[in-house]
């Protein structure tokens, strides 16, 4: 081949074959549910966006502090075991002005995500998240930003206990 | 090439109906730093790639792959996923080191079953979505009809297959690690509920969570590491009809077929009389039978008479399941094969504590993938 | 004592289209078919099969792979599935590798298949899944996100502009037109038309994008041995390597592939290749989105950081140049069913390899290539060096 063989198989079928009914099909739709165990790790990092925190993890043997936490260093392979709390502004690591939605919906008006880099944890290490109260052409990487949490009382210990994130307005220092 | 490969390293996790303490992420990390320990090796140094084993509907993730790398000590490192019986994974750290040019290789699976709310759905999507899934049965009913068909075909009682349970769950009594161990009857099997007759539940396997992780090592390394190494002689593995509409009920050629594979790397010729015990899949009683059968541990037909005289008992002829099984243990859904396969090596080593059979020196250990597949791995260890 | 060689004999595919007639198993079957006529094979000569497969949630098929079993020609076989996501295509061929190099089988036969249209209403949707299910999922992100947030990173990083990136798409957009099975071959496509396509989530735009699609592909491989008697022009599998970063992918620079760097070291070093620029006649990098192949030969060692793109602009990439990239036309002409794609970039290298690629034909002989996929959360490189 592929010189050789000139006829390669494999039939297209279009839209209006479906419609026209030229072709049968079976519709099904899944039914699986979960109830994920979160475990030690992301158990506390929950906990903490219950209370406005946001937490990462130290380890002491690469000397850096990771977000999300997680219960061993993937670098070095040790336990990590201390929580240390992080404050909620960072910066956009990397961002996107996106007009479909997971499911390849049109949207008019742009989600932004965003790799937000976490004050407090080591260099480059972020979440992906979505920024919000903002221009989308006014974005830019290295920008600041700060989390706008849920009230309190509607928290859930959920990723989503975080809005999105806006523009930080810092005040210059001199 | 390095012809021989030994397992150097075993850890475990879990092993319990619910495990809500640990992510699968911390099961897995558990069973991992007991390994390495286990071997003696450090994972960010020393192992050269890792093979894990999941299936993306048992995980609720889909390419679940990206999650595996971390807990093992395999970031930015070769790490490959198949999607498999823990034995498929096995087979694949036995090949990587066979070729040459790896001599250290971790090979995990693991089971979150607690964590999937609807599992009999999960299965019913194995099945042809054209042809079978809407008919909107529970698919053990394919079990039900294998079993029924292997009962027709091969003179088998049911009292018969309810002996498999009450050994293996009574086995199960001295295995820390089994959770679902029992001291029934056989009247009792007997006479529990239906779930797709003649199959009763009793003689299904309850889900169990876990996770097993073994380092294997070419035998160079293995000789360095270990003075206690386990060999795999020989691993087949081989996939039947993946249709309903093909099969054959009563029988497990693709079990057959993998155990001629593997006999044959390991120069094993009358398999009841070079091996000592095994490990065989009975995620339905009857199935340990079929699958005994099928191994060529006996003919067809004789695998019940055997259970019955008492030959696999832990001080029979024959040793079989004397961890308890996947009836006494907990079905580990992915991770079976290899739950199997650390008694094998628990009990090659003489580490078995009270259930520890006396001089042995070649186990099996077989698998399935259960339904509706006719896919399993047969393995021959010896120490 | 050495290591086995491994050789790719024969190789058939389907067309790659946006919805097939046929079912998994039915493109898998023509594709075995094809690959096994074209070394004159039949399938009781097969001694194991190896299935690369991309997610069940595109199918909506739990176990995909035993499903698949038959169509795939493993019936009472030796059979097994390996995923590494989108790697898979890429991983499949090395997968058959080691059953052959590891003695147990002499010959093997390795087949990919995706049926993505199977997903209603859009196959996209099933990539919610692949994200953390408690620190991410909530997000309702997008599959397209994730190359956004890559691509916008490194274009910021290097300075590459997107009007030089366009490149990527024309050049192999056009070469898929001279391919029988693409889907997507524009003989005539410009960078304005890739400038003006509609935006999806910026930088990324419809035709930054390779297409959905139905297909399958099959090689046959077979130890030295049994090669040179089923062949006269054996291609051998001369490197393989692979490897996996952390999840944690939003603790990386996403700026760099450096897991395809490791991979691609890897490779290198079992075929012995200590100057890829110059032992590498044609490269075959992943290009499901067009910056992602600037990306993949950066981390192939084939251009330095940031600079894969002047390939393009000197034309160091074209059919006839001095590395020709993605001859075949790539995802982005020739079409993306996930693990296919990957494993036609394979076939693809065979053919060259052995001047059978038709009106595709790179000039000049070609003596060696690299075929590379990548996959997960920005994660996996799989890397395959072919010689004859």
């Amino acid at each position: 081949m592929s010189k050789q063989i000139k006829d390669f198989r494999g039939t297209p079928l279009r839209e209006s074959d479906f419609q026209e009914g030229k072709v049968l099909y079976v519709h099904d739709a899944l039914r699986g549910e979960y109830a994920w165990d979160t475990g030690i790790a992301i158990g506390h990092y929950l906990a903490g966006l219950k209370k406005g925190v946001i937490l990462g993890a130290r380890c002491d043997h690469c000397r850096k502090i990771v977000v999300p936490p997680r219960t061993v260093c993937e670098w070095c392979f040790r336990p990590l075991t201390e929580y240390v709390p992080l404050q909620d502004t960072g910066t956009v690591n990397t961002f996107s002005i996106c007009y479909v939605t997971w499911d390849v919906k049109r949207i008019e008006k742009p989600e932004i995500p965003a790799v937000i880099e976490i004050d407090g944890a080591s260099p480059g290490h972020g979440i992906l998240h979505k920024l919000g109260d903002v221009n989308p052409e006014e974005v830019t990487i290295g920008m600041r930003v700060q989390a706008v949490w849920k009230p309190a009382e509607e928290r859930e210990g959920a990723i989503t206990d975080i809005l999105y994130w806006r523009p930080l307005k810092e005040v210059k220092k001199r | 090439m390095s012809e021989r490969v030994a397992i150097v390293g075993v850890g475990w996790a879990g092993f319990r109906p619910s495990t809500p303490y640990q992510s699968y992420k911390e099961l897995m990390y558990e069973a991992a730093v007991r390994a390495y320990a286990d071997a003696g090796v450090d994972p960010r140094r020393d192992i050269e790639t890792f093979v894990t084993v999941s299936e993306d509907f048992h995980e609720g993730t889909s390419i679940f792959d990206e999650y595996t790398p971390d807990q093992l000590g395999g970031a930015l490192k070769p790490v490959h996923t198949i999607g498999g019986d823990g034995l498929h994974g096995l087979a694949t750290g036995y090949m990587l080191v066979r070729t040459g040019r790896f001599s250290l290789v971790t090979v995990e699976a693991h089971s979150k079953a607690s964590n999937i709310l609807t599992l009999p759905y999960i299965t019913a999507y194995a099945q042809d979505p054209v042809l079978n899934r809407p008919l909107r049965l529970n698919p053990e009913y394919i079990a039900g009809l294998e079993m029924h068909r292997y009962l027709y075909e091969t003179d088998t009682t049911p009292e018969q297959c309810a002996a498999v349970v009450v050994k293996n769950k009574r086995n199960a009594l001295l295995n820390p690690l089994a959770s679902f161990a029992a001291d029934l009857t056989l009247d009792e099997v007997l006479n529990g509920p239906p779930v797709a007759w003649p199959l009763g539940r009793h003689e299904v396997a309850p889900l169990a969570d876990g996770a097993v992780v073994m380092v294997l090592a070419s035998e160079e390394k293995a000789r360095l590491l270990t003075d206690k190494p386990v060999w795999i002689r020989g691993i087949g593995w081989c996939n039947g009809p993946a249709s309903l509409e093909s099969r054959d009920w009563a029988d497990a050629p693709h079990i057959r077929e993998a155990a001629r594979l593997a006999y044959r790397q390991a120069g094993i010729r009358d398999p009841f009389q070079e091996i000592d015990f095994a490990e065989v899949d009975d995620t339905y009683a009857f199935k340990e039978l079929q699958h005994l059968e099928a191994l060529g541990i006996c003919l067809p037909g004789e695998a019940g008479l055997l259970t019955e005289q008492g030959a696999t008992e832990p001080d029979g002829e024959f040793p079989v399941n004397v961890s308890g099984g996947s009836l006494g243990v907990g079905h580990l859904l992915d991770g079976t094969g290899l739950a199997r396969a650390l008694e094998v090596v628990l009990q090659l080593r003489g580490e078995a504590g009270p259930r520890q059979l006396e001089d042995v020196e070649v186990g099996l250990v077989q698998s399935w993938r259960g339904v509706p597949t006719t896919s399993g791995v047969v393995a021959v260890l010896s120490n | 004592m050495g290591m086995r060689k491994v050789a790719v004999v024969g190789a058939g595919m389907t067309k790659f289209v946006r919805r097939a007639q046929e079912t998994g198993k039915e493109l898998s079957w023509e594709a075995v078919r094809m690959a096994l006529d074209s070394c004159e094979m039949t399938i009781d000569d097969i001694e194991a099969v190896c299935m690369g497969t991309a997610p069940d949630a595109f199918d909506g098929l739990h176990m995909k792979a035993e499903y698949l079993s038959d169509g795939a020609g493993a019936w009472l076989k030796p059979y097994m599935r390996s995923y590494v996501g989108g790697g898979t295509g890429i991983f499949a061929p090395i997968q058959g590798w080691y059953h052959v190099a590891s003695g147990l089988f002499d010959t093997c036969l390795v087949v990919c298949e995706e049926k993505m249209s199977s997903f209603y209403p859009h196959a996209q949707a099933a990539f919610l899944t692949i994200f953390d299910h408690t620190t991410e999922r909530a997000l309702k992100p997008n599959l397209l996100w994730i190359f956004a947030l890559e691509m916008n990173r490194y274009m910021h990083t290097y300075g590459v502009r997107k009007e030089d990136i366009a490149l990527v798409s024309v050049l192999h957009k056009r070469n898929a037109a001279d391919h029988p099975c693409a889907l997507l071959g524009e003989p005539d496509i410009t960078v304005e038309d890739v400038l003006n396509s509609e935006v999806l989530a910026w930088p990324v735009q419809r035709y930054d994008v390779s297409p959905v699609s139905d297909g399958a592909v099959a090689i046959v491989l077979a130890a030295e041995h049994v090669a040179r008697r089923i062949t006269d022009k054996p291609v051998w599998i001369e490197g393989v390597g692979w490897c996996l970063d952390t999840a944690y992918w939003t603790n990386r620079d996403l700026c760099y592939p450096r897991y395809v760097e490791v991979a691609a070291r890897m490779a290198y070093e079992m075929a012995g290749i200590t100057e890829p620029r110059k032992q590498i006649d044609i490269a075959e990098p992943y290009d499901p989105f067009d910056y992602k192949a600037l990306h993949h030969l950066e981390g192939l060692q084939l251009a330095d950081r940031g600079q894969a793109v002047q390939l393009y602009i000197d034309g160091t990439a074209a059919r006839t140049g001095n590395m020709p990239v993605c001859p075949s036309g790539g995802l982005l002409g020739v079409g993306n069913p996930i693990a296919a794609a990957g494993l036609m970039k394979i076939a693809e290298l065979f053919w060259q390899l052995r001047g059978e690629a038709g009106a595709r034909q790179v000039p000049g002989n070609p003596r060696r290539g690299v075929a590379q996929a990548w996959g997960d959360l920005m994660q996996v490189g799989t890397v395959v060096v072919m010689g004859r």
